[in-house]
């Protein structure tokens, strides 16, 4: 049986995509700062984009470890993969957009920070740039204050609204600067002089971060996710119309090596598209949390789509018994997320070195909600609530806990950036609910699109009728 | 009931068995005689033990200057050792509890001699920070005693504590989980002496099973318990070895101070345990005639997870390669060009030869289904991974902050003695437990010979 969109379903989904341009909108109207919207495209991109590749990760571990239980719903995160190009392409119109510096969130990308010798000129005509960026965020950030829509950017008012545009910067103020301010003034334009804003972290960097490689690496990235993505559903579906195990085998074997890269890339590209963000800081765990972080979140998507599907009527065949492997795995790699939340926090707290603790330090000192938050969603909540069996077999709790854990893992992707692109101007308004919800439903419908296009049971699969009499 | 496993699966009990079998096969190393392998094996094992309760006897007595540990390598083959050691004791309650999970069922053959082995590995690798104190007798200093003890009061800001805790616990409940899972078998053990007529084994067998009866309240409450255990073990698994990384991570000494060394411990520490499982079971399944219950399958799936948490130790490694790069930081970079280039290049390149491109090789199927490439192959990753703790350890600290401490450590033949010594601890008490134990978990097993049984199997 085929999976109906029903106008019902396509109107709420158009709704909540239509949520997402009224955020939009507003956001231009209210005049919020330019790099707030494009932060905020870009959690949305990696977040989507990461439980699209959850998906097509989820077929191939079941591919790989023979699994039998999970053959009866193994057509969902087949379609959640069919959202990769078009979540991968709002990821790479953010990173264009810093190359082409209409955005600074890989301020990295900035060819001055990592030039050692520049002239008089040159570094008059940077600092001018720099200045009236200063000034046009300060303005555009007073807006919204003034209208009345403070809770926006609850803490503007406590730092410069300009400080991430001159954190990297250094602009030759006090005393011990007036030598150099003396000499800038007497010398000739085309003087060689050192460059003040150079950037010897970055600069030490540049081997890896640099534009050519950075863009090569992340379209490799997807277009490799996307053709294994296509060629998992394309044998899968082609089971369904003649049953031979080759089509199985075929799969396996592809599973291998999918799993390879993505092993190799899953780390780099956390590297590259969230790390980069900060890029002085480095936590050699990072790629892992990341991946555990993409792995809960794109289990919890198959467990409410699931939950979708059993709810109107169709997945006869999927009962308690798969909910509660889905549910054991919700909760399983959600404590997982915290181990690795832990490991990274804990050691570096404990060592205390400030070329790494100063990550943190950002967060306690301007996120302090949302970050404890962040640990109360994603840990404490779906701990408690799928802690017993009876939880983990009832699709109530688990929509409840899943809610809980889509909301909050999309909290999680927000913490990683936005310290890093725009410091304290942040804020949680009707731009991030909208786009949130935006991009959730378009990712809603694409995922659904997808499974009306193909039945809802992989009819030959070789584990079929082990997923049918799943008991456990 | 109609079994609907797969066709595609292979059998994981060959040979055409039924119940009666099972347990004629299983019990057959305890009720008969040992053959004269056993005997020359045991001998060796035991004269090593031996030559190592003497070297560790002579550091008692002497003192630990003994070792070849000095003042800028503090810790050296002792910790290496303990790591290495508490590392293979992850396997087993792996086997019985995280695999119990994920419901493979492959595991019920292997489970009860790789618990064995994680009881017996922790008991080596506890021997080495206990002698690393020097006064062993004041051992019990490490607990949180009142200072009326005499001794002083921990620091709990220490994960040298928090290893205390973690280590005793794990110790203690996959002593009881691999005892609880012992019972029945005891008493089929038991109930074949009677058979034979030997009232005395029987006798002892049945204190041993607690004079398991086999009725249904019986099997309900060990199921129960069985469950409750597996689920306390599956976090203990996890936080041994994370808290053993944390010996090292939490401090600021470069190539120690890293966050991916919790999971990246872990998956080692589950990698070496399989080698060591492996070198082990393909042994035992050959001298005590297990060929149809350790299959070519079950082996196969073995050699699945060692390619798993080999790539992931070895993506770690790369990791942290690639990361001292990027820090921009000149000691970790140091650190690290140190380890592949220095005095100790050797010990890095063998490390990543055995544990990283060794393990590749079964991703071909006919190497990951032969026993002799497994049995080669599990060597080397039982070598690359005592390397791995001895290049983390020695070559972090032999070049430390003050370049006019760097030195070089010469292990003596105390440092060796006793780490051999461990070995024929280790082996004799895997010996005597072939001869005594049933090796594999004949109850368990029992209950999917009717799904996965060859006999059964269209």
């Amino acid at each position: 049986m085929n999976y109906t969109l029903t106008k019902n379903t396509r109107n709420i989904l158009f709704g909540m995509m239509g949520l997402g341009v009224v955020g939009l909108i507003y956001a231009f109207v209210a005049g919020i700062e330019g790099q707030r919207i494009w932060a905020n495209l870009l959690v949305n991109g990696l977040f989507f984009t990461f439980i699209a590749l959850a998906g097509t990760l989820f077929v191939a571990i079941q591919y790989a470890s023979e699994a039998g239980w999970s053959a009866g719903v193994k057509r969902v995160p087949e379609a959640m993969g069919q959202y990769l190009p078009i979540g991968g392409l709002v990821i790479l119109i953010v990173l264009a957009g810093s190359a082409f510096h209409v955005n600074h969130i890989y301020h990295w990308m900035d060819d001055y920070l990592v030039t050692e010798k520049t002239t008089v000129q040159d570094l008059r005509t940077y600092e001018e740039g720099l200045q009236h960026h200063a000034t046009h965020a300060e303005h555009h950030d007073a807006a919204p204050a003034a209208e009345g829509h403070g809770h926006d950017a609850p803490h503007a008012e406590a730092t410069p609204a300009a400080d991430h545009y001159v954190s990297e910067a250094k602009f030759p103020v006090g005393p011990e600067h007036d030598l150099y301010a003396a000499n800038y003034e007497k010398a000739a334009a085309t003087d060689s002089i050192a460059n003040p804003h150079f950037d010897e972290i970055i600069a030490g960097k540049s081997g890896y971060l640099n534009k050519p490689f950075f863009f090569a690496r992340s379209i490799i990235y997807l277009a490799i996710w996307i053709f294994f993505t296509w060629f998992f559903r394309k044998r899968s579906l082609a089971e369904d119309l003649q049953g031979d195990e080759v089509k199985h085998r075929k799969n396996m074997n592809a599973a291998g090596w999918f799993l390879v890269f993505f092993a190799v890339t899953s780390s780099t590209m956390a590297w590259d598209w969230v790390m980069s963000v900060d890029p002085h800081w480095f936590s050699t765990l990072f790629g892992w949390y990341v991946f555990a972080g993409m792995f809960v979140t794109g289990l919890t998507m198959i467990t409410l789509i699931s939950i979708h599907l059993k709810r109107n009527g169709y997945f006869q065949h999927i009962n308690e018994n798969h909910f509660h492997d889905l549910g054991k795995f919700m909760f399983g790699v959600s404590v997982f997320w915290t181990y690795l939340w832990t490991s990274q926090f804990l050691l570096i707290w404990y060592a205390n070195i400030p070329e790494e603790v100063t990550y943190f330090q950002d967060r306690w000192e301007n996120y302090k909600v949302l970050w404890v938050a962040n640990l109360v969603i994603n840990f404490i909540f779906p701990f408690l609530v799928l802690m017993s069996r009876d939880a983990k077999r009832n699709i109530s709790f688990l929509m409840v806990a899943g809610v809980a854990i889509i909301c909050g893992h999309w909290l999680d992707v927000y913490l990683m950036i936005m310290p890093g692109t725009v410091k304290a101007n942040y804020g949680i308004g009707l731009l991030e609910i909208g786009m949130f919800v935006g991009f959730a439903g378009l990712f809603g419908y694409v995922t659904l699109n997808a499974l009306t296009k193909a039945s809802l049971v992989a009819k030959n699969h070789p584990f079929v009728d082990e997923s049918a009499h799943h008991h456990i | 009931m109609a079994s609907h496993e797969a066709h595609i699966r292979e059998p994981l009990i060959i040979g055409k068995k039924d119940y009666h079998q099972v347990t004629e096969d299983i019990t057959y190393p305890i009720a008969g005689k040992a053959n004269k392998y056993w005997w020359m094996a045991f001998t060796v094992s035991f004269i090593t033990m031996c030559w190592g309760v003497g070297c560790l006897a002579y550091t008692v007595g002497t003192g630990i200057g003994v070792w070849g540990s000095n003042k800028t390598v503090g810790w050296a083959w002792d910790i290496t050792n303990f790591v290495w050691w508490i590392g293979i004791g992850h396997a087993g309650t792996l086997i019985s509890a995280v695999l119990l999970l994920f419901r493979q069922k492959w595991r019920m053959s292997i489970n009860r001699s790789a618990e064995a082995m994680t009881i017996f590995a922790v008991i080596c690798a506890a021997l080495f920070p206990v002698f690393h104190m020097g006064r062993v007798w004041l051992a019990y200093w490490v607990l949180p005693l009142p200072n009326q003890f005499g001794s002083l009061w921990v620091n709990f800001n220490s994960p040298l504590l928090w290893d205390v805790f973690a280590i005793s616990t794990y110790f203690t409940v996959s002593l009881v989980f691999w005892y609880l899972g012992l019972v029945p078998d005891f008493a089929t053990v038991r109930d074949k002496f009677a058979r034979m007529g030997k009232p005395l084994q029987q006798k002892v067998y049945n204190i041993l099973s607690f004079g398991w009866s086999g009725n249904a309240r019986a099997w309900h409450r060990f199921e129960e318990l069985s469950l409750v255990l597996a689920g306390l073990s599956t976090p203990l698994v996890l936080s041994v070895h994370t808290i053993v990384s944390m010996d090292f991570a939490t401090s600021v000494i470069p190539g120690w101070h890293t966050t991916i060394f919790p999971p990246y411990f872990v998956a080692g520490a589950i990698f070496s345990g399989f080698a060591m499982v492996l070198t082990l079971m393909l042994i035992a399944r050959k001298t005590l005639n297990l060929e149809d219950y350790i299959t070519v399958n079950h082996v196969e799936s073995m050699n699945k997870i060692i390619i798993l948490t080999g790539s992931i130790v070895g993506v770690a490694y790369l990791t942290e390669l690639f990361i001292s790069w990027y820090s921009g930081v000149e000691y970790e970079q140091y650190a690290f060009l140190n380890r592949a280039s220095g005095p100790y290049w050797w010990a890095y390149w063998s490390m990543m030869t055995c544990n990283v491109i060794t393990p590749q090789l079964f991703w071909i199927k006919k190497v990951r289904r032969s026993f002799v490439a497994t049995f080669i192959i599990s060597i080397f990753v039982n070598i690359g991974m005592w390397f791995e703790r001895f290049v983390i350890i020695v070559t972090s600290l032999h070049r430390d902050y003050l370049p006019s401490s760097w030195v070089m450590f010469h292990p003596t033949f105390v440092d060796i003695g006793i780490f051999v010594g461990t070995l024929g601890i280790f082996f004799t008490l895997f010996l005597l437990f072939c001869r005594t134990f049933p090796v594999i978990a004949m109850a368990e097993l029992k209950s999917i010979l009717k799904s996965s049984g060859d006999k059964y199997k269209k």
